[in-house]
This record gives structure tokens, C-alpha cells and sequence, in this order.
């Protein structure tokens, strides 16, 4: 088969457009959980704490925290994780402060984001990037 | 149900009423994420505890919802406030439908 300068210059295009869709593909996956989280609400930046280490040596176990004063939920994401689901905190009527601490898995260096839901119905947003020495997904 | 499943948890033993105290969980479990594999290239099957509740004297305390991204042994610390003496009841669901349970009891004065 003969590859004419034009099929050349479209297999070229193509294997580009190709390498660069699993980015966006990873992004989306954790747009659609915060959207599904928030009904496709505006969410605020900060209003939210997020303390995560800046280094963590070892992905399999990463202490995190999170708070947020007067939050009904709030949710942990890793976008860049195989599925970004970390964890979602529902806090009742005999929780003394809106806190929470736990160790999470860290597939590799990425950002770690907490949305809040507010009791008045509002969101807030935060994120921290963590660099990861080990991955913690098996492997 | 997994093996050697063990839930352990620190909360005072006595408190002031109105008091915010501050609990730490942890119960032992692999908390398979269904991403690895084993030797033969075959993908383990997920196994995790999926829900954790504190509840204090029937009042909801915290409720998480957990997905394979929380680590082995999963550990919790949060903050609870004791209106009067009373039982914390600890409950953890796994993915084959077992249910661990721990309670605490706190007295006050």
C-alpha cells in the first residue's frame, strides 16, 4: 500500500487526537462526580479546608483532613485515580464539629479535591496537588 | 464475610454534658479495591466496607460513604457532641452484606 503525502498527514492528525483524549476523559469522570454531587449548582472556591501532605511517600495510605464550617457533606475526590470516588462525609445532629480525618489511596501524583455542601444548600470547593513517591493501586 | 474483620474504637469513657469529644475508629480490613491483580493476570474482585455510621444515642453522628480509594484498615477521627450520658453506636457495612458493629458507652459528670 502507498501512502500518498495526504493519507500520511491524516494518520499523523488521527494517532494525535487519539493520545490526547484520555487527559480530558480522566478530567470528566470527576466533573460528573462533583456535578452529580451538586445538581449541577455553582460551586465557590475555598470555604473549605483540605489539609493533605505535600509529599507522601507512599500512596497505599494518605492521611487526610478535612472541615468545613456549617457543612452538611462533604466529599473527597482523586482525580487521578482509576475512579475518583474517595469518600463522602454526611454529618448529623450530634457531630461536634464539621471535621474529619482518614487515610485514602493515592494511584500517583494528582490533585485531591473536597466539595462541600453547605446547610443552606450552597457549595464550596478546594484542592490540593499531592505528589505520590509510590502509587498505591497494586500493580 | 471477610476474615479477621476487628473494629476498634477510642472515645472517653466519661465526658462534661455539651462536650465535644473526639473519636478515632479503625477496624481491620483488606478493603480490596478490584483494581490488582493476582499472579495469573487475573483482577481480584472488589471487597470493602462501603458505609460507616456513628450514631449517638439515635442521633446521626457522621455517615460516610466509602469507595475502594479509602486504604486497608480504614480509620476514621471525628468529633461527636454528648448532650447526656449515653451509648455511641458504631456500625460498618461490607460489600457481601456483613454488618461489624461497636458500641461505646459514655457517662457524664
Amino acid at each position: 500500500m502507498d501512502f500518498t503525502r495526504r493519507d500520511t498527514l491524516a494518520i499523523g492528525a488521527a494517532a494525535a487526537a487519539v493520545t490526547a483524549l484520555p487527559m480530558p476523559a480522566m478530567a470528566s469522570l470527576t466533573e460528573d462526580a462533583i456535578a452529580e454531587f451538586t445538581g449541577g449548582a455553582d460551586v465557590a472556591d475555598g470555604g473549605v479546608d483540605l489539609d493533605a501532605p505535600e509529599i507522601a511517600e507512599n500512596g497505599n495510605t494518605v492521611p487526610i483532613e478535612v472541615s468545613a464550617e456549617g457543612a452538611a457533606a462533604i466529599m473527597v475526590l482523586a482525580a487521578g485515580n482509576p475512579t475518583p470516588g474517595v469518600a463522602t462525609f454526611n454529618f448529623g445532629e450530634g457531630a461536634g464539629a464539621h471535621r474529619a480525618k482518614t487515610r485514602i489511596r493515592l494511584a500517583g501524583t494528582q490533585d485531591v479535591i473536597a466539595v462541600a455542601k453547605m446547610a443552606d444548600g450552597s457549595f464550596a470547593k478546594t484542592q490540593k496537588t499531592v505528589k505520590v513517591t509510590i502509587g498505591g493501586c497494586g500493580g | 464475610m471477610a476474615k479477621g474483620v476487628r473494629p476498634r474504637v477510642k472515645a472517653p469513657r466519661s465526658a462534661e454534658a455539651g462536650e465535644v469529644v473526639v473519636i478515632k475508629t479503625l477496624i481491620s480490613h483488606k478493603m480490596e479495591s478490584g483494581q490488582r491483580k493476582d499472579s495469573d493476570g487475573n483482577t481480584i474482585p472488589r471487597s470493602i466496607i462501603n458505609r460507616f455510621t456513628c450514631e449517638y444515642n439515635g442521633a446521626m453522628v457522621v455517615d460516610v460513604e466509602m469507595h475502594p480509594a479509602i486504604s486497608t484498615n480504614p480509620y476514621f477521627e471525628f468529633e461527636a457532641t454528648i448532650p447526656e450520658a449515653g451509648d455511641f453506636q458504631f456500625t460498618w457495612y461490607d460489600d457481601d452484606g456483613s454488618v461489624y458493629e461497636e458500641t461505646k458507652s459514655v457517662k457524664v459528670g
